[in-house]
């Protein structure tokens, strides 16, 4: 392991780092605004020009408000939630590939920290541990409605973790490997997954909201009790952890989806390049569109959704695809 | 020098996690620790090069430890400590000593007497997650899919389990009876 290697590899894990913990506060402020623009209403106006210093303003907030530890709780599980939901969202951008390589002054650099064979299923598995943030917060709250969102959570877990599975399923017995730079390559040369695929796109798609917990399967924090469910005790930076972790989950599945169905940056160009970032814009958008659109399911439906409906489409998918490419 | 660095960091905390499952009275340190456990024990197939096992490793467990939770969440209040029952303490050491001597036993034999062959060897040019697709569905086979019944009996029970009613078989009934079965059922629902 050569140094430049090991430095190549730092610099990347501290801008990728950077970057989006930036724009998980940069994402709430395009939240607020388009939440405001589809309920006509203004959204951040006060703080700076249209508000855009807000984000800062919240930044100071979250990180000079005293961190309350109630009496009651489990302290070390309670402290540790908000970790494990950030650093596993994280941990989770490793495998993925954000831009195609390019060269810095003659020095070819590839905008991913680890090109693993397994890519896939290392960023689902990841991304999946990053749910015990909310089910252990909620559990050692000491508090009913934590309580109540932390049951949810194991329930949302059990439910959409075999769907996202199986759903990706089919794309991989196409591709033949589960990297996410091979799903790239191959879709530069056979065109896009999503053609092929489209059941399979569906249902990742709405598996995704599952696992980031985007509205309608926002049923993890009790919005609907006027209460933050898992969060309810929690204060300053220690929610704000949970805030930057589902922020940031919500980043890296949408640079997912586009590069397992939609060609990610294809042939490599900077027009490549840019694609798939608008791509990402595009499904980071339309889970705030859905956020305007959409009330919450309650978990029973979304257990029936998940093992009723779902699973067994992607069951059936995953069969005709395997008899597609027997025959 | 990583991996020397990466083994003995997760070796370490495999160990104080799994530890601490074991020896705490409260309901919510165990399943935590066990979950944490079982996600640093992937980091050794990591190591080994056994990407794809390391992967399955943390998506299996974080998935059978979660439902662990939720049956820890039914049964104690978890953020108080559990009054453990300890029974006769000598069985306990006695027997956790004959099964760690064992465990030693077995995992050091082949390396006592140096028959180690490699039957299957290194496919050239497949990946990890090919190689260990052809030895599960060459030389494993049989035990992969007695596996698999087996995991479909216990769906079975499961269902059989929870499921209420599951003696009755509208089929085998005639009309009068299942018209009997939704007079009862509607009697519930009007009083």
């Amino acid at each position: 392991m050569d140094n430049a290697y090991l430095i190549e590899t730092i610099i990347k894990v501290v801008v990728i780092l950077l970057v989006f913990s930036a724009l998980a506060g940069i994402g709430t402020y395009f939240e607020r605004k388009i939440l405001a623009f589809m309920q006509r209403r203004l959204g951040p106006m006060n703080v700076g020009p249209y508000g855009l210093l807000q984000v800062a303003a919240d930044g100071i907030k979250l990180f000079t408000k005293e961190d309350i530890i109630p009496s009651g709780v489990v302290s070390p599980i309670f402290k540790i939630a908000p970790v494990i939901t950030a650093a596993t969202a994280f941990m989770a951008a490793a495998a993925i590939p954000f831009l195609p390589s390019f060269t810095v002054f003659g020095y070819e650099v590839h905008p991913i920290v680890a090109d693993i064979d397994i890519g896939i299923l290392y960023v689902l598995g990841i991304m999946a541990i990053g749910l015990f943030g909310p089910l252990l917060g909620g559990m050692a709250s000491a508090n009913k409605f934590a309580l109540l969102s932390a049951a949810r959570a194991a329930a949302v877990f059990i439910s959409y973790e075999v769907v996202t599975g199986l759903a990706t399923l089919a794309p991989i017995m196409m591709v033949g490997s589960l990297s996410l730079i091979d799903f790239n390559n191959y879709q530069a040369d056979n065109g896009w997954i999503i053609w092929s695929q489209p059941l399979a796109f569906i249902l990742f798609w709405i598996a995704a909201f599952a696992e980031t917990g985007r509205t309608p399967f926002h049923l993890i924090a009790n919005d609907h009790e006027i209460i933050d469910g898992f969060g309810t005790e929690y204060s300053g930076m220690r929610w704000g952890l949970f805030f930057i972790g589902e922020y940031a989950n919500m980043f890296f599945i949408s640079f997912v989806i586009p590069i397992i169905f939609l060609g990610g940056f294809g042939d490599g160009t900077v027009l490549g390049a840019f694609a798939l970032l608008g791509k990402m814009a595009f499904f980071f958008f339309f889970f705030l569109w859905t956020r305007a659109a959409w009330p919450d399911v309650r978990p029973d439906q979304l257990m029936w959704l998940c093992w009723k409906v779902l699973m067994p489409l992607a069951v059936i998918n995953v069969v005709i695809t395997g008899f597609v490419m027997m025959f | 020098m990583f991996e020397a660095v990466a083994f003995y960091l997760f070796a370490f905390l495999t160990i104080t996690m799994f530890y601490i499952t074991v020896t705490t009275s409260q309901a919510l340190y165990a399943l935590s620790t066990l979950a944490a456990g079982m996600i640093f024990i992937s980091a050794f197939f990591f190591i080994l090069g056994a990407d794809f096992l390391g992967a399955v490793q943390i998506i299996v467990y974080t998935g059978a430890v979660m439902a662990l939770y939720a049956f820890g969440m039914m049964f104690f209040d978890t953020t108080r400590e559990v009054k453990e029952k300890n029974g006769n303490k000598y069985i306990v050491v006695g027997l956790s000593a004959i099964a760690a001597v064992m465990v030693v036993a077995i995992f050091s034999a082949p390396i006592i007497s140096t028959n180690m062959q490699a039957f299957y060897p290194m496919v050239e040019g497949a990946g990890n997650t090919q190689q260990v697709g052809m030895v599960l569905f060459t030389k494993y086979l049989i035990p992969f899919e007695v596996a698999a019944i087996m995991l479909l009996v216990a769906m079975v029970a499961g269902i059989v389990l929870a499921g209420k009613k599951m003696d009755l078989s509208l089929t085998l009934m005639n009309a009068e009876e299942i018209q009997a079965i939704e007079d009862e059922k509607n009697k519930k629902v009007l009083s």
